[in-house]
C-alpha cells in the first residue's frame, strides 16, 4: 500500500517484535514485555495479534484470519482485509492452506502441521489477573512459580460446584514452568495446545506482551488427580455437517426455544459437507415450555 | 426457520461504511463544516484532541475533529494511529516556560507577583447564560482592547518560593538517559516520574478530572493550592548531533499547572512546600490542574505518606488513565463472544443438571 511499509508496521518496530517473540519462544509460557505499537485498529480488535502477524508475515505467505472458529464475522474479515491491503498477501479461508493462522477464541478443529504458525489474539495476558490485581506483583509470583493462589481458586470451585466453572480462558502450565492464559479459547481447545507440531505466538497489544510455545511442548490444563481436566461441547451433532465431535456454536431459530447446532469451525464444516457429510439441517425444540426450562437445557430433534 | 451459515460480512462492512460517511456528513444542503473553521472556532477541541492524541498538529487534529463527527476520543486515536507511523527523531531540550509568551497566568497564593496576574481568555468570570445570539449567524465581536507584552519573563512561582527553600527544588536532571517514552517501552515497576508524567499528559481528561477530584474529598489529600496557571506559546528546541547547539524548530501552546501541597516534614526533611505538575499541550487548565494533583498523589513514597486511595495508586492511574485503550476494551465488548458464550452455557447446563439429579436424591 502506498505510503507504508509492507504490513504496515516499518521494520525497526517488527525487529524489535521479533526479538520479543525470540525470547518469547526460548521462555514458553513466559510473558515477554514489548513495546506495543498503537495501531489504526482499536485495541481489544486484536492489535497484539496484528503485530505478530505482521512481525513474521512474509510476501510468500499464506494467511487465514478466523474469530470464533468462523473466517466471515466481521472482525475477521477486517483484519484479512487489513493485511491483504497492507502486504499483498495472499488469503484463504482454507486451514490446510493457511502459512499463518490469526485467530481470536478457537482453535481450528484440524491438526495444525509444523510449517504452520498460529497468532492469538489476547485480551488478557496475565492468568492471575482475577486473584491479583497488581502486575508487579503477579511478575513476582511468576517469577517464583507461586501458583498456588491458581489452585485454590480451582478447589474452590470443586468444594462448591462439584467441578471447576472455568469454562473457556482455562488456564495451562506451560513446559512445567509457566501458568499462562491460554486466550479465551473454549476449554475444549484446551487439549489441542498440547505438543502442538505448529509454532504458538500469543500477542497482546493494550497490554503490551508476547508469549509463546514452541513445537512440541507439554501443555497441561490445570486441575487435580481425583478431578482430572474435563471438556464442555454441547451433546449434539452438527445440524449442517453432522460433526458429533467438533465445537458448536448454539443459533436461536425462533423465539419459543428452537435452537440449531453447527460447527463453530465453519472451514471445517464446510470441508466435511464437500466430502458428503450432511447434517439433518433441522433445528432442535426444546422438550418443556419454556416455563419449566429450569429443567435444564434437554433438547430433541 | 432455515438456518444458513452467516456470509456477507464483508459486503456488511462496505455497506456500513458508506452508511457512516453519509451520516457524518449530514443533510447536504447544510454547507459542509471546513477544517480551518473548526480550528479557530472549536480550538479546545482541537486542543484536547491533540493532547490526548500525543501529537502537536492543530491542522491534522481539526481534520480528526471533523472526520469523527466530534468524537473526540475517536478523533484522539486518529491521531494516535496516524502518529504512530512518524519515526522519532529525537527528544527536545527541557522547554522554559518561564519564557512563555504568556496569554494568561494566575496564581491562586500571591494577590501579586512578578509579571503580574493575568486573567487572558477564560470562562472562569462568564455568566453561563446560552447566548441565543449565537444561534442566529452571528457579527465578529468588536476587537477586544490590546496592551503592549510585558517584555520580561515571567518567573515560575515556583522558583519564587524556592528563594526562601520553602518549597522542595525541581531535583537534579538526569542527563544519563533519555526521558522515557511509553510509544516505544511498555510501562513498568516502579514507574519513573517522566513516564508517569507522560501517561497523565496522555492521560483522559476525565479521567484526571475524577481522580484529581477525589484527592481533595479525602481520598488521598494533599492540601493543594494553585501556585500557578499559565498558559501560552514556548519554543521547542533541539540539538541535532550533527549542529551541537540548540535551535528553534517552533512554537507549541501549553498550559501548565504548578500545584503547592503541604508537607510537615519528616525526621530527615524539615517541613516544605511540595510539588504537583501538569503540562498540556493546548488550552487545557481543568486538565492540567488534574494532572498536578494526580502527580502528587502518586509521589505519597517519596513523603513518607500512607497510600491508601485510588489516586495514590500509581498502578491503578497509569494502567487506567489511557482513554485509547480504555475505550478499545470495553468497547470490544461489542465483538462476537459466541464461542466463550457457548461454553459459559454448557458449563451452566452441566452444572444445573447436576444440581437438580443431587436435589432429587
Amino acid at each position: 500500500m502506498n505510503g507504508y511499509n509492507f504490513a504496515y508496521l516499518d521494520e525497526q518496530t517488527k525487529r524489535m517484535i521479533r526479538r520479543a517473540l525470540l525470547k518469547a519462544v526460548a521462555i514458553p509460557g513466559h510473558q515477554v514485555p514489548f513495546g506495543s505499537r498503537e495501531m489504526p485498529l482499536p485495541y481489544g480488535w486484536g492489535t497484539g495479534g496484528i503485530q505478530v502477524t505482521a512481525s513474521v508475515l512474509g510476501a510468500d505467505d499464506t494467511l487465514k484470519v478466523i474469530d470464533q472458529g468462523a473466517d466471515d464475522t466481521t472482525n475477521a474479515v477486517s483484519i484479512r482485509r487489513f493485511f491483504a491491503r497492507t502486504a499483498g498477501v495472499a488469503t484463504t479461508t482454507d486451514t490446510e492452506q493457511a502459512t499463518i493462522i490469526q485467530t481470536r477464541h478457537r482453535i481450528p478443529e484440524k491438526k495444525l502441521r509444523e510449517d504452520q504458525i498460529i497468532v492469538y489474539q489476547v485480551p488478557q495476558p496475565e492468568p492471575l489477573f482475577k486473584l491479583e490485581s497488581s502486575r508487579a506483583e503477579t511478575r513476582r509470583m511468576h517469577a517464583l512459580a507461586e501458583y498456588g493462589a491458581m489452585h485454590v481458586r480451582l478447589y474452590e470451585d470443586i468444594t462448591r460446584f462439584g467441578q471447576v466453572a472455568i469454562s473457556y480462558d482455562y488456564p495451562v502450565m506451560v513446559g512445567g514452568r509457566f501458568l499462562m492464559a491460554p486466550s479465551p479459547i473454549p476449554a475444549f481447545d484446551n487439549p489441542k495446545m498440547h505438543m502442538m507440531p505448529a509454532l504458538q505466538l500469543f500477542g497482546a497489544g493494550r497490554e503490551k506482551r508476547i508469549y509463546a510455545i514452541p513445537p512440541y511442548t507439554e501443555v497441561r490444563s490445570l486441575d487435580f488427580e481425583d478431578h482430572p481436566f474435563r471438556t464442555t461441547r454441547a451433546p449434539h451433532r452438527c445440524a449442517l455437517c453432522n460433526a458429533d465431535n467438533s465445537y458448536l456454536d448454539e443459533v436461536v431459530t425462533d423465539d419459543r426455544g428452537g435452537r440449531m447446532f453447527v460447527c463453530s469451525d465453519t472451514d471445517h464444516c464446510e470441508t466435511r459437507q464437500e466430502a458428503g457429510h450432511a447434517g439433518t439441517g433441522e433445528a432442535l425444540v426444546r422438550e418443556a415450555p419454556v416455563g419449566s426450562a429450569a429443567r435444564g437445557g434437554g433438547m430433541k430433534p | 426457520m432455515a438456518y444458513v451459515a452467516v456470509k456477507g460480512g464483508e459486503r456488511a462492512i462496505d455497506n456500513a461504511h458508506a452508511w457512516l460517511a453519509e451520516e457524518r456528513r449530514g443533510d447536504p444542503s447544510v454547507p459542509e463544516v471546513c477544517v480551518a473553521q473548526i480550528g479557530a472556532q472549536l480550538g479546545r477541541a482541537v486542543d484536547r484532541v491533540m493532547a490526548e492524541g500525543s501529537l502537536y498538529d492543530p491542522e491534522l487534529a481539526a481534520v480528526a475533529v471533523k472526520q469523527s463527527q466530534g468524537d473526540l476520543i475517536e478523533a484522539a486515536f486518529l491521531l494516535r494511529a496516524y502518529r504512530t507511523t512518524l519515526p522519532r527523531f529525537g527528544y527536545s531540550t527541557p522547554l522554559d516556560t518561564a519564557a512563555m509568551r504568556v496569554r494568561r497566568r494566575v496564581s491562586a497564593v500571591y494577590k501579586d507577583l512578578p509579571g503580574g496576574q493575568v486573567l487572558g481568555p477564560t470562562y472562569d468570570y462568564t455568566h453561563r447564560l446560552l447566548d441565543f445570539a449565537l444561534a442566529a449567524d452571528g457579527t465578529p465581536p468588536p476587537p477586544a482592547p490590546r496592551a503592549e507584552a510585558e517584555a520580561a519573563t515571567m518567573p515560575r512561582v515556583s522558583d519564587i518560593l524556592r528563594g526562601e527553600d520553602l518549597i522542595e527544588g525541581d531535583g537534579p536532571r538526569e542527563t544519563d538517559r533519555e526521558p522515557t517514552d511509553l510509544t516505544r517501552e511498555p510501562l513498568g515497576f516502579p514507574a519513573s516520574r517522566d513516564a508517569r508524567l507522560q501517561a497523565l499528559a496522555r492521560g483522559d481528561e476525565g479521567f484526571l478530572l475524577a481522580m484529581g477530584y477525589s484527592t481533595q474529598r479525602g481520598w488521598g489529600g494533599s492540601h493543594p493550592f494553585v501556585g500557578e496557571v499559565r498558559l501560552g506559546e514556548v519554543a521547542v528546541e533541539i540539538v541535532p548531533p550533527e549542529l551541537g547547539f540548540a535551535i528553534d524548530i517552533g512554537d507549541v501552546t501549553l498550559t501548565e499547572c504548578q500545584m503547592i501541597n503541604q508537607f510537615k516534614g519528616s525526621k530527615t526533611k524539615p517541613p516544605q512546600f511540595t510539588r504537583g505538575y501538569g503540562l498540556v499541550f493546548g488550552h487545557a487548565e481543568r486538565k492540567a490542574m488534574g494532572m498536578a494533583l494526580v502527580d502528587r498523589a502518586m509521589r505519597h513514597d517519596e513523603f513518607g505518606e500512607e497510600a491508601t486511595a485510588p489516586a495514590q495508586n500509581v498502578e491503578f492511574i497509569l494502567y487506567h488513565s489511557d482513554n485509547i485503550e480504555g475505550t478499545g476494551f470495553v468497547e470490544h465488548l461489542k465483538l462476537p463472544h459466541y464461542v466463550d458464550f457457548q461454553s459459559e452455557l454448557e458449563t451452566i447446563r452441566r452444572m444445573r443438571r447436576e444440581a437438580e439429579v443431587a436435589l432429587h436424591e
